[in-house]
């Protein structure tokens, strides 16, 4: 099944995609068949610049195991710095 | 019996001129000949979706799909053009009609044509198909598990698609619809609602519903391949497409 339900998030930073390094501003998160991985369904995402044009895009697609795993992941690694320490804010505060 | 047939990419005229990439296949022989308008599936323009043109044209068609992300810029592949087109929700449906129409009139201008006009569309190309149906004057159209032609898409999808229910009094040809019983877009409740509305507006429609299949049973690159349903309703197509697109 498609599920059509897109997730679309605002993000700040930076990805490496088939023409290099770009600005990240925007994601994209579902749950859908996936473009390339055997997998009926994956969870996918797509860090995107929309300004940059189709081509800024790096994608992924994961099972629904991985992609927990991952949100996992993200918050220990997370929680493992002091707050606020990769913040937008404070990158910016600090250059 | 010349069985030869030429493919490549051509361009077509969509949507307010719109220069539209596409695929073409067509026979080399000289028999008169229909054609049918291929709509790819959400995931875009893909290698798939050329092997189904060719399809169509190893069986004495003329087949084209145009890309409907092509706007989204040439020379992006068209996985990336496929993202570009989910993040803004999908393609307008007044853009789609637009572009089937461009891709319709392509066909009839070749050598050959007999002006007859199929259309056949997989996963949102079935609701789009229904659609272009309702739209333009076509001679046979074939909805592959298409979503959302009764049912609205969920809240908060982002997806432009609407319900085209409303609009099947202006069917224009007979439908030819294959489903996966295992399918939630579009469940078989869905399915009946639609057959029921065709039933009751006195048109024209031939509905299979396939067991053990789900969404997206004739992708033959995708775990959800499923090879009874998809040939026996390549039958079915092909059956349907010599009753309504023959000379």
């Amino acid at each position: 099944m498609c599920t059509y339900l897109t997730q679309k998030i605002e993000l700040d930073g930076a990805a490496k995609g088939a023409t290099g390094w770009f600005t990240v501003s925007d994601g994209a998160v579902y749950v859908d068949h996936p473009f390339h991985a055997c997998h009926e369904h994956t969870l996918n995402i797509d860090f995107t610049n929309p300004a940059e044009g189709p081509s800024a895009r790096v994608a992924v697609e994961l099972t629904e195991e991985a992609a927990l795993a991952l949100v996992d992941a993200i918050q220990k690694a997370l929680a493992s710095a002091p707050p606020g320490l990769a913040s937008g804010g404070h990158a910016r505060a600090a250059s | 019996m010349n069985d030869a047939i030429w493919a490549g990419t051509v361009t077509v005229a969509g949507h307010e001129d719109a220069e539209l990439e596409a695929y073409l296949a067509r026979p080399l022989g000289d028999q008169p000949r229909g054609g049918v308008v291929v709509i790819h599936h959400m995931p875009g323009y893909d290698q798939a979706s050329k092997e189904i043109v060719r399809r169509f044209a190893a069986h004495g068609y003329a087949a084209v799909c145009p890309n409907l992300y092509s706007r989204e810029g040439a020379g992006v592949s068209p996985d990336d053009q496929a993202a570009a087109a989910r993040a803004k929700g999908g393609v307008p449906d007044e853009q789609l009609v637009g572009d089937v129409a461009g891709a319709a009139a392509h066909l009839n201008g070749l050598e050959h044509a007999n002006g007859k006009i199929g259309v056949i569309g997989f996963c949102s190309g079935g609701r789009q198909t229904f659609l272009a149906a309702c739209s333009l004057q076509i001679d046979a159209a074939v909805d592959c598990y298409g979503a959302f032609v009764v049912n609205e898409p969920p809240a908060g999808s982002g997806m432009k698609a609407t319900s085209v229910l409303s609009k099947s009094p202006d069917l224009s040809c007979p439908l030819l619809g294959l489903f996966g019983a295992d399918d939630s877009f579009p469940g078989p409740e869905e399915v009946g609602v639609l057959s029921a509305e065709l039933d009751k507006l006195g048109k024209e429609h031939e509905f299979h519903t396939y067991p053990d299949a789900g969404h997206g049973f004739f992708a033959v690159d995708r775990p959800s391949y499923r090879p009874a349903a998809a040939v026996d309703g390549w039958k079915k197509i092909f059956d349907f497409y010599g009753r309504h697109l023959g000379a």
